[in-house]
């Protein structure tokens, strides 16, 4: 009984993400452009793939966005939570104020920061008023910077949560060890930058994966904010995928790059997942 | 939040006390910001807007754009607002979310009360689903929806979502069962109570909370999604999330902002109120699906 309880589950995993992690792989050697084709073409695709001008605008974007989001979430992240575990007054109120934008859609965000970080109505316009006249900020517009914007909105979004994460483990430090290092003289900086920062390193760890992991599938503030515009300053791996598979009927290309993003994302998961089992085992 | 909430053994001087308060502030305004940007503007003509200051208070108070964006704006081609996308995800969601947490909890109870052997590699194979990169499984399943007859319907999205939604809603349930005393569940078994009995009658009563935390968590997850509802809705089933943005980024005729403005806030506001309820156990699912995995 138990077993047919867990089996349509396990099944529906079974056909659904692995099965169709097969049948993806296997479209990526295949001609496919509007429908699946089963004709073999080798790594014709992969070859194609990393010759797209394209493509190698959505790996250099990915590289940029990633590097700056996870370091400034980290950093805006790590900040928070060492401030508010100051025993500060109103942390209740505070904490949540933080934390809201985990709980909006990608859509929703994007459509606020579009239009607020939009030349014509939103900042610029703001600063301009308020006397600067020379004030511009048209990154939103322009090629060389839009990929930025997309930062800025993306670490609105997620830095709370990353604050989160810290506090926790924060909350986690064994008060003693702080009292020791008091006793030895220690000063408030020494005291974070030589014992509970390397204390947080797990902390570090799983905003580390979580944030690569959502930086390789951002795929909806792109649409909400740029659409991969202007030209394809803003492409990303997930957009690229998305156009060539649906809209520009080259199915095999667009296997070819799930592919990639697949793997991108195992290279950051696997690892941390035996980690952890590992660790586990370890009677942690 | 972590079960360990103990105040901090560092000792702060009142200028830095200060300094920490005059941070915490501004990072108030900036997470804010957006949010209060979104508001005011919803409630102002568009010549105030286009002429006007986006951080000011509206000078003409109006709630027509909020009328508009729900009823008569432009979605694609035809003017019906908001409303019927509104309904589609209404009507994806609650499904969506009634049938993930119930097979997780089964599963969640299974795989910490009945193990059998390769328990730990079922349970593997199904948190590792958690994290695929959705692009992965886009193209066969447009195939297998188109071949089953769900393509472009809401039962095809829930499906869609229910499937991949499993992988964490048992995550969810094994660790909080994991914690569960099995003696209770074997003094049952010798009372002879079965397999279903054991789940209603012992389980499921002391499961409020981790019943919470997953289905705040996969109502976020459903009523956010974006890529599956672009990828397989037709017009008829398009969610609220999609809706939203062909409002937004229609390229055809005046850019009304007020009322995107006021469309992008009902798009938030179920998931804002659920946040509003019960924000401690969105953190914890927050919390349980990234650090556990």
């Amino acid at each position: 009984m138990p077993r047919l309880v867990l089996a349509p589950s396990f099944i529906l995993i079974l056909i659904f993400v692995y099965g169709f992690i097969v049948f993806t792989g296997y479209l990526s050697f295949t001609d496919s452009r509007i429908l699946p084709s089963f004709d073999w073409v080798g790594l014709t695709n992969y070859a194609k793939l990393w010759q797209q001008r394209n493509w190698s605008i959505a790996i250099k974007n990915l590289a940029i966005f990633g590097l700056l989001y996870i370091v400034i979430c980290t950093a805006i992240g790590l900040l928070l939570a060492i401030l508010l575990d100051q025993k500060i007054r109103g942390e209740g109120a505070l904490r949540p104020l933080y934390l809201y934008p985990m709980a909006l859609s990608f859509i929703v965000t994007g459509t606020a920061w579009k239009w607020f970080l939009d030349p014509g109505i939103g900042l610029e316009q703001v600063v301009q008023n308020w006397g600067w006249e020379s004030f511009q900020f048209g990154w939103i517009k322009d090629r060389r910077f839009a990929i930025y914007t997309i930062v800025i909105a993306a670490v609105w979004q997620t830095s709370g949560f990353v604050m989160a994460m810290f506090l926790a483990g924060l909350r986690g430090i064994d008060n003693e060890i702080i009292k020791a290092a008091q006793i030895d003289g220690a000063s408030n900086v020494q005291l974070y930058r030589r014992v509970i920062i390397p204390l947080l390193r797990p902390a570090f760890l799983s905003a580390f994966v979580v944030l690569g992991h959502m930086a390789i599938k951002s795929y909806d503030l792109v649409i909400a904010m740029t659409s991969g515009g202007p030209g394809r300053a803003t492409e990303m791996p997930a957009t690229f995928m998305y156009s060539f598979t649906f809209t520009r009927n080259q199915m095999g290309v667009g296997a070819t790059s799930a592919v990639i993003m697949l793997m991108l994302i195992a290279s950051l998961i696997v690892p941390y997942i035996f980690a952890e089992v590992r660790g586990r085992g370890d009677g942690r | 939040m972590a079960a360990n909430t103990q105040d901090t053994a560092i000792r702060t001087s009142r200028l830095a006390r200060a300094a920490i308060y005059a941070v915490l502030l501004v990072f108030v305004i900036y997470y804010l910001l957006p949010l209060f940007v979104m508001v005011v503007n919803s409630v102002k003509t568009l010549d105030e807007i286009r002429g006007g200051n986006m951080l000011s208070l509206p000078q003409i108070f109006t709630i027509e754009p909020w009328l508009k964006a729900w009823g008569t704006a432009q979605i694609g081609v035809s003017p019906t607002g908001l409303k019927p996308f509104f309904a589609n995800s209404l009507a994806m969601v609650v499904p969506a979310v009634v049938i993930a947490t119930l097979l997780g909890a089964l599963n969640g109870y299974v795989l910490t009360k009945w193990r059998f052997r390769g328990h730990d590699l079922v349970f593997g194979m199904m948190l590792l689903a958690c994290f695929i990169p959705f692009q992965i499984v886009l193209i066969p399943m447009a195939t297998v929806l188109g071949k089953i007859g769900l393509a472009g319907t809401t039962p095809g999205l829930v499906l869609v979502h229910v499937v991949y939604g499993l992988g964490f809603t048992t995550l969810f349930f094994r660790n909080y069962y994991e914690a569960f005393p099995t003696e209770l569940v074997k003094a049952a078994q010798m009372d002879g109570a079965g397999f279903f009995k054991i789940f209603y009658r012992i389980l499921i009563p002391s499961s409020g909370p981790i019943i919470v935390v997953t289905v705040i968590w996969q109502f976020t997850n459903v009523w956010n999604d974006f890529l599956f509802g672009a990828s397989f809705a037709d017009f008829d089933s398009m969610p609220m999330t999609v809706a939203l943005n062909n409002l937004v980024s229609s390229s055809t005729g005046v850019k009304e902002y007020n009322v995107h403005f006021a469309g992008a806030i009902m798009a938030a506001l179920p998931t804002l109120v659920v946040y509003v309820v019960s924000g401690r156990y969105f953190v914890r699912g927050l919390m349980a699906g990234a650090v556990k995995g």
